[in-house]
């Protein structure tokens, strides 16, 4: 049984205007029980609503999400979620942010503390367990979540471009970490990004989206060998051998997402 | 008039409350000439009030304002003393403060709740909110200083009318703060909440409320002014005792210089709740990030 399956799912979003925007149509996706699959498509093109069908946080207009062929009809909680911007409670402290997940569920004060120490430990150097969010920088504040979703133990991680706002070099670093605390548990991965090398990278299987109404166009088996160190996997021959593939695949979706904004904003000026 | 004394009390009541990591102490230096700015702001805002109250002074010695009208700060100064020395007409002046400041801090208190909870309930669910919408938008467009003459004849002369007058006016500020704050939640909050396993109570208590704090805590400053406005206009509609009596019984009598002693008294009380309360807003804000202190601005 696949940990997570998208079949031929549509979603459709009511527009200002009142009329309706497609956002992805007819799309079918599975990933493996601990698969890492990336998705990457241009911008606009709905990956990110992927990840709200998996998560139950919207429901698919026509299709079904099945994770652990148990059709999606709510927010599941053994569902992690990080999300591209910060998502972290800013009024509480980075211990109590990590601790948060655990005392919602029921666990003890003492008890989530401990957690939640142990989770800081693993994402990064303790000692900022008393400051709050905006005291940290952005890469700390991405460890902080990470700590808080892969605290819960999910059996199913999805990924929103967690790293899009991170300069290159903490990407990288941050790419390594994340490829290791995966392995610790193992969940089923949905990591989207509009950034190629990194789901490159990262992933077990590369899933290229469409320019919007956003359907699976490609996948691609990346067979690199793990552990892997993302700063220097990208010279690896068969990552620019899977790179060109996925670039010819990918090259079109990304002229014609282009296209488009350019058009419209020739239109609005 | 001594300058300094009367301004110590400042620069207290605007620094923000200790955040648990200050950061590190402005170089000594600057630190005094942060200082030295302070104490000539605090010397201009004297001269200011100082060269307003010789005007008006000598406006009155060379019968350009007459006191009758207008009364005189000397008059006002010797209303005071003699309130203070031999207490009012009805009572020590202490009592008179004592009962506004209760009905005004009751009916702030009731109020704020209130506007909290149905605030943040209207807020969180949309039925409630599509239900009580047009009511709530009748209820704000009624003068509600009117239903003061309607509560003094129904609850009397006590404290009662005055301090259901001041919820009714405190109530609908922070109300529609409330309400609005809960509606500009970020919704990556929320989310995260709900996956990471809360219940709606929780989503409600650890999401909602702190963050919507930031827009309850700015009705607040305008509140303690209309709860206090409540209880003065409770007691001049009819009461025997208070602010708002010691006024009106003032303006009976003709004398001005007692309506302006006792707006003096008012305006000092407002003041003491505004520093208290931007004492209240840094110690619950003290998560925010330093320029976004309101306190910060003002100096």
């Amino acid at each position: 049984m696949a940990a997570i399956e998208l079949r031929n799912v549509t979603k459709k979003f009511a527009t200002a205007d009142g009329g309706t925007y497609t956002a992805l149509k007819d799309l079918s996706l599975t990933v493996e029980d601990g698969q890492f699959c990336a998705v990457v498509g241009p911008t606009g093109c709905g990956k990110s609503t992927t990840l709200t069908l998996v998560s139950g946080l919207e429901l698919a207009s026509a299709g079904q999400a099945v994770v652990h062929g148990q059709p999606v009809r709510g927010v599941d909680t053994s569902t992690g979620f990080v999300f591209q911007q910060d998502a972290v409670f800013p009024w509480k402290s980075v211990l109590d942010n990590v601790a948060a997940g655990p005392l919602f569920r029921g666990t003890a004060r003492p008890a989530a503390n401990g957690l939640a120490r142990d989770w800081l430990r693993r994402v990064g150097p303790a000692g900022f367990e008393d400051r709050y969010p905006h005291q940290l920088s952005g890469g700390m504040r991405k460890r902080v979540a990470l700590a808080q979703t892969l605290i819960n133990q999910p059996r199913i991680l999805l990924l929103d471009e967690p790293f899009s706002a991170l300069d290159v070099q903490t990407r990288a670093i941050m790419s390594t970490e994340l490829l290791q605390l995966w392995d610790q548990t193992r969940p089923a991965v949905i990591f989207v990004t509009h950034d190629l090398e990194e789901a490159i990278a990262l992933a077990d299987k590369v899933v290229v989206i469409t320019a919007g109404p956003g359907t699976v166009k490609a996948e691609f088996d990346i067979d690199l060998p793990r552990p892997r160190v993302v700063q220097e996997i990208r010279f690896d021959p068969t990552f620019v051998r899977l790179y060109g593939q996925i670039w010819e695949a990918l090259r079109d979706e990304v002229d014609e997402a282009y296209a488009r904004t350019t058009t419209l904003s020739t239109v609005a000026s | 008039m001594s300058e300094t004394p009367l301004r110590t009390d400042l620069p207290a009541a605007a620094a923000p409350a200790a955040a648990p990591t200050t950061p590190p102490d402005p170089s000594p230096s600057r630190r005094r000439r942060g200082g030295r700015r302070r104490l000539a702001l605090a010397a201009a805002r004297t001269a200011i009030v100082v060269a307003l109250l010789t005007a008006w002074q000598v406006g009155v010695a060379t019968k350009v304002v007459d006191p009758f009208f207008w009364g005189e700060p000397t008059g006002v100064w010797d209303q005071l003393v003699t309130w203070i020395t031999e207490g009012t007409p009805q009572g020590s002046l202490a009592e008179q403060i004592f009962v506004t400041l209760e009905e005004a801090v009751l009916g702030f208190v009731i109020g704020v709740v209130l506007g909290i909870v149905f605030g943040i309930a209207l807020g969180r669910v949309q039925l409630l909110a599509e239900l009580f919408a047009p009511f709530l938008k009748v209820a704000n467009s009624i003068p509600r200083i009117i239903l003061g003459a309607i509560f003094t004849v129904a609850f009397g002369f006590g404290i009662q009318s005055k301090v259901i007058l001041a919820v009714v006016l405190v109530f609908f500020g922070v109300f529609f703060n409330a309400f609005q704050g809960t509606r500009e939640v970020d919704r990556n909050l929320l989310a995260n909440a709900r996956l990471l396993g809360a219940s709606p109570w929780r989503v409600t208590r650890e999401v909602v409320l702190p963050s919507a704090f930031t827009w309850i805590l700015a009705s607040l400053h305008i509140s303690f002014g209309f709860a206090l406005i409540g209880a003065i206009v409770g007691e001049l509609l009819g009461a025997d005792k208070g602010l708002g009596l010691l006024i009106r019984s003032s303006q009976n009598n003709f004398s001005m210089n007692g309506v302006l002693a006792g707006m003096v008294l008012v305006a000092i009380i407002a003041l003491v709740a505004e520093a208290l309360i931007t004492v209240l807003e840094n110690r619950l804000l003290s998560w925010r990030p330093p320029q976004f202190h309101g306190g910060a601005a003002v100096e």
